[in-house]
């Protein structure tokens, strides 16, 4: 299928499409980075897989909060502090000068939700990664994704101890839209990792495509 | 179990707000430093001795770690441990002194070209 060409290089205050090299313009960078978030249940494998395929060890970046009142109400009060810190844990992937990949991994606690709102603007996708011994634990996230329209992969970390599935017996379980990909993964290895990236690249690239040809119109791209 | 997103009892000796001067938010341009905003030191900026002399020591240890290479907003976080709400009304200081150029943001609900797609692809598969 051949596809339109949805440059915007006309269009002024669009960094994308230029030239590939770190061009500096009007005072800001060109240089492009570009974002998936790692999300899914507590001790899934999430910091694993960040470290598995990230060239820096996986880092991380604290959020204090302390306008979070009413969240922590929401825990019954039990903490008397009126700050808190969440972290985050996140890996980078060069893919050349001027191109980058950040991994984040999703603050794991349903409290902390409010910050994935942050992390998903302009994400490119997600990997939501399962445990198919406690495969509820990565609804929350599926549906997060969803909601959002944000495109993402299912990830099963197949845990030595566990019983194997299959792809299709996970999607079913999970009651994934069509087309959703289910990778069977091991968080630990790189190359499993990198595997688990380059499909969700290839679906974010088909989904946003699809979402260009449904939304034809003169202005297609510039939602 | 919940002990790891906590701080340490006492806290940091020096508290956030005292290295942003009260503020939680980055300066009049209303800039918006998402985690991967993409930070250099500018080239051509940091020059005007007055505006250097109102740096703070937190200002000063961003600004070394963006010399050495071009870095993201979570990355300097990280690195200065510093949290990152701190870092980016920080930032926002040090862009409008003229010290650093930012990456634009990339719009949300828009994917990159084909090409870039494409080249990130083949970048992974090379790694």
């Amino acid at each position: 299928m051949e596809h339109h060409d949805n440059r915007t290089s006309g269009q002024p205050g669009e960094a994308l499409d230029t030239d590939p090299e770190t061009v500096e313009e009007d005072g800001e960078l060109a240089a492009l980075a570009l974002k998936i978030l790692v999300a899914g249940g507590f001790g899934v494998g999430k910091t694993t897989l960040v470290g598995a395929v990230s060239e820096i060890r996986p880092l991380r970046t604290e959020e204090q909060l302390s306008e979070a009142g009413e969240l922590i109400d929401d825990t019954g009060g039990v903490d008397q502090k009126t700050t808190t810190t969440v972290a985050m844990d996140f890996g980078r992937i060069t893919i050349r000068s001027g191109l980058s990949l950040y991994l984040f991994g999703t603050p794991g606690q349903d409290r902390f939700w409010f910050l994935w709102d942050e992390l998903s603007q302009g994400a490119l996708g997600a990997v939501v990664l399962a445990d198919t011994r406690r495969l509820e634990d990565c609804f929350p996230a599926v549906d997060y994704f969803e909601h959002r329209r944000i495109p993402f992969v299912v990830a099963v970390n197949c845990f030595s101890e566990a019983r194997r599935y299959g792809a299709h017996d996970v999607s079913r379980a999970l009651d994934l839209e069509q087309g959703t990909p289910v990778v069977l993964c091991d968080a630990r290895d790189k190359d499993s990792g990198k595997e688990v990236l380059i499909r969700l690249v290839e679906y974010a690239g088909r989904v946003h495509t699809a979402r260009l040809l449904e939304s034809v119109g003169p202005q297609a791209g510039s939602v | 179990m919940n002990g790891q997103w906590y701080d340490a009892e006492a806290g940091p000796l020096v508290r956030p707000y005292a290295m942003t001067g009260g503020r939680t938010k980055p300066g009049p341009h209303g800039v918006r430093f998402d985690l991967i905003s993409l930070v250099a030191v500018d080239p051509e900026g940091g020059a005007d001795e007055t505006a250097d002399s109102l740096l703070g020591p937190e200002h000063r240890a961003l600004l070394g770690l963006c010399r050495s290479e071009t870095q993201s907003v979570a990355e300097l976080a990280a690195d200065a441990d510093l949290p990152v709400g701190v870092v980016r009304v920080l930032l926002g200081d040090l862009l409008e002194g003229g010290h650093v150029k930012v990456s634009r943001p990339v719009p949300p609900a828009r994917l990159p070209d084909e090409r870039i797609l494409r080249e990130v692809i083949e970048g992974l598969r090379a790694l």
